[in-house]
């Protein structure tokens, strides 16, 4: 690993603009799915549409997404918004469906207690029904944020530059050590992001907390 | 038969479910285990066809031993029904009915035929054989699930909570099909269950099991109510055990009253002229079957079901002292209302006279 | 968009060796031979692991970590270690391939065993009870349960593969993943966007014959509304990269 001591400072930068490009659409595609989860839980004409579309554009390959975006976004190849866009695509893609279930999750008597005592439905959805559907939109989170990184790095190719620049540079090299780090740094960052979330989650939902007795 | 000799069961990690039972189900008996959870008798049920291993004693069956048997081969040759049907999802009605059958070599096309006799017998219509266990109700499946443990004609069965997930009424209709498909089958049953009232209802011999996986008691339902061996079994019997007693002894002769009895449909005036003073008067149908009393001064025009009095129970004269008093007690006349086995009026008895019947029974006994 | 067009309307673009039907072709046998080593490897071993409840714990945490390994790396490092030693045509696709199933394998296996752990446990009993054998209850009740899970696992599992076959094509590999890497190479949009509009049909086509696949293959009583579909999200999509 003499590749990885020499290039701290690269391998360092490149994961701070990877941690953005799969971050920054986290938070975008959950702010987004939340609304269409909600919807699609509310109204069950929706629902099969919302699920199934967005089911659909999860099965849209990474790299033909990235290729795509220019024809809908009218930005240049290289353009980071590119990936940006396309990423909180898989987030909503992901989410919509985990929100609608999260929230279906909520037990009836808790929302009807809710409504008896008079809470409003707006109130109620983010006092009440929002933070009890927290634990399953948390897990779904945690698969889209684990996932982000690892489909981000496919964008080295059209030459937006993260971790992955590490494969594309090493293979066009033929050498392995920058893709063994690359590869090893993204797994850490993966992991790192996972237990972020977990601890945020935790700090949210402190009910949970000592529930060895689910 | 089926004996159970010292039977134990002591789980891997020390905790010992059934603590030496020995007891015997006669054949063409219902057995039933009841006791409070924890008291290990879904353990010992599951001993008899060995989906549990016991760790001591012996079971045998028809004087076999069932640990010297190949397991599959045993449970074959016993029918088993469980608390939530267990059906197969994937398989239409027809053809979970058919699987012991099947599995026995029997051609499809035959066990078939005798599936949707099975249905029959077990009161499911015909066009429900094609149904998936999904389309059916909690009891509906339930049934399906009687009949698939009948379906190889099976000796014996074993039943585990076969009526607790199903509601009230459900459970009621059930246990009634089951008692006159028994009294027509004679199988060798041993019964499950944590519902005292349905040991009592459906035993022929309870056997009350304490936490721990001892026998407390094993008597007829009847032995049971009016001697219960300790207070925990008196406890788990609960109250009103002498009036449930009742439940057990039969009607003997009582002092039938004659009555004054009214044809539904007749005028007001026919039936305050039948009546001459009297306040309640019975209506009865074309049968002679009783439908319910009536008070000819409210009547408006014609004696309607309407103006029935609902209220009163009916007791038959091959029922129990207890049906007979509570049909006295419930009728608004105060006489309860008695029928012969076909259903038509014989008389009616008071209270009184059904008190002094049970004393009578219990100096003869 | 005219350039995408321009190129997807050219009919020579179509036939040859190179064209777009030779090349939706090699994409598809990349697939269905991943697929079918992947399945001979994953089906039994997760109806093994569903039936007897060993490993689990092991596979679970597999499948989830093989979530964030990053594919593009993976696949170069395979290609590096093990074109080499590999003769001729062989030296890319057979580590591609390699990747492929590895790629493939967790969403079949953890939809087969959380296939056979949806099934009832009552009906599982039951089957026991009545005298079933082992593989008897494995056949004849935890498999056809299991099925609709197996089929979202080959499902995930076939869009996993056709995305990553696209990736692949930077490894010199063939398949609808040349028209967007060659169009990178030579700075022809329209090859590379019409090249990812084949890609993402491919796909949606694909995604549309399992579920009809599964429709009919899978035993109506299984199908009702409540069949849990809820664990189909968590353990058996796998992510498309």
């Amino acid at each position: 690993m003499t590749w990885f001591t020499g290039h701290v400072d690269e391998v360092f930068g490149l994961a701070r603009t990877h941690l953005v490009l799969s971050m920054v659409p986290l938070l975008f595609g959950l702010l987004i799915a939340l609304p269409l989860g909600w919807m699609a839980r509310r109204v069950p004409r929706l629902y099969g549409p919302l699920i199934a579309g967005s089911g659909l554009l999860y099965t849209i390959p990474s790299l033909a997404l990235f290729i795509l975006m220019p024809l809908v976004l009218g930005t240049q190849i290289l353009d980071p918004i590119n990936v940006i866009v396309a990423m909180t695509i898989y987030t909503i893609a992901l989410m919509v469906r985990t929100v609608a279930d999260g929230l279906a999750a909520v037990p009836d008597h808790v929302t009807q207690a809710a409504t008896s005592m008079g809470i409003g439905r707006w109130r109620r959805f983010f006092t009440v029904e929002l933070p009890l559907a927290v634990p399953v939109i948390a897990a779904g989170l945690r698969v889209a944020a684990v996932s982000n990184v690892s489909i981000v790095s496919v964008a080295a190719i059209i030459g937006v530059a993260q971790l992955g620049s590490l494969f594309t540079d090493g293979f066009n090299r033929a050498f392995v050590d920058p893709i063994v780090v690359g590869v090893i740094a993204c797994l850490v960052l993966a992991v790192a992001v996972d237990a972020a979330i977990l601890l945020v989650v935790r700090l949210l939902t402190p009910w949970q907390r000592g529930g060895a007795a689910a | 038969m089926i004996v159970l000799e010292d039977v134990q069961k002591r789980f891997p990690d020390g905790t010992v479910a059934v603590g030496g039972l020995s007891l015997t189900a006669p054949d063409g008996r219902i057995t039933v285990l009841v006791g409070p959870s924890g008291c290990g008798k879904t353990t010992s049920l599951r001993m008899i066809n060995r989906m549990i291993e016991p760790t001591g004693g012996s079971i045998t069956v028809n004087g076999q031993d069932v640990a010297a048997m190949n397991p599959n081969e045993l449970r074959r040759g016993m029918g088993y029904v469980i608390q939530h049907a267990g059906l197969f999802p994937h398989r239409s009605v027809i053809d979970n009915v058919a699987t012991v059958p099947v599995l026995l070599g029997t051609k499809k096309s035959v066990a078939r035929r005798q599936a949707m006799e099975l249905l029959e017998r077990v009161g499911l219509e015909p066009a429900l054989a094609q149904r998936y266990p999904n389309q059916l109700s909690g009891g509906q499946q339930q049934r399906v699930g009687v009949a698939r443990a009948l379906a190889a004609d099976p000796p014996v069965m074993l039943m585990d909570e076969p009526f607790s997930a199903v509601d009230p009424v459900v459970r009621e209709q059930l246990q009634d099909e089951f008692l006159r498909l028994q009294s027509e089958l004679g199988k060798t049953i041993v019964f499950v269950t944590h519902d005292i009232d349905e040991a009592i209802k459906l035993g022929d011999q309870v056997a009350v099991l304490r936490v721990g996986g001892t026998l407390a008691q094993v008597a007829s339902p009847a032995d049971l109510l009016a001697d219960p061996v300790d207070d925990f079994v008196a406890d788990f019997l609960g109250k009103d055990r002498g009036y449930r007693g009742l439940g057990f002894q039969a009607t003997p002769q009582l002092p039938l009253r004659e009555e004054v009895t009214v044809p539904i449909g007749s005028s007001k005036e026919q039936a305050l002229r039948l009546a001459a003073g009297q306040r309640w008067i019975l209506a009865l149908d074309d049968q002679r079957r009783p439908l319910g009393w009536v008070e000819p001064e409210h009547l408006r025009d014609e004696v309607v079901p309407t103006m029935l009095h609902r209220g009163g129970t009916v007791a038959s004269t091959e029922g129990s002292l207890r049906n007979a008093l509570d049909a006295a007690l419930s009728s608004p006349s105060r006489r309860g209302v008695i029928v012969d086995a076909a259903g038509r009026f014989v008389g009616t008895v008071v209270a009184a006279e059904v008190l002094s019947a049970v004393e009578v029974a219990r100096a003869d006994s | 968009m005219n350039l995408v067009w321009t190129w997807l309307s050219e009919p020579s673009h179509y036939l040859g060796s190179d064209g777009i039907l030779a090349r939706s072709w090699q994409h598809l046998g990349y697939m269905v031979l991943t697929l079918l080593i992947a399945a001979t490897v994953a089906i039994p071993l997760g109806l093994w692991i569903g039936h007897t409840g060993r490993g689990r714990i092991v596979v679970v945490n597999a499948v989830n970590g093989m979530r964030s390994l990053p594919t593009l790396g993976l696949l170069f490092i395979a290609v590096l270690l093990m074109g080499p030693r590999i003769p001729g045509d062989l030296a890319f696709l057979a580590p591609s391939i390699f990747v492929l199933v590895v790629l493939a394998v967790p969403p079949i296996l953890a939809g087969t065993y959380s296939g056979v752990d949806e099934v009832d446990p009552a009906a599982r009993d039951a089957a026991r009870g009545m005298g079933m054998t082992s593989w008897q209850v494995l056949f004849g009740v935890e498999l056809p349960g299991a099925l609709p899970l197996i089929f979202s696992g080959l499902r995930s599992a076939a869009l996993q593969v056709v995305a990553t076959a696209t990736i692949a094509a930077t490894v010199s590999i063939g398949g609808l993943g040349r028209f967007l890497i060659d169009g990178l190479a030579v700075r022809d949009y329209g090859q590379m966007a019409g090249g990812a509009l084949l890609v993402g049909v491919l796909a949606l086509l694909l995604d549309g014959a399992f579920s009809l696949v599964q429709r009919l293959s899978v035993s109506p009583g299984l199908s009702a509304p409540e069949a849990s579909s809820r664990n189909n999200q968590d353990s058996t999509a796998t992510i498309t990269t």
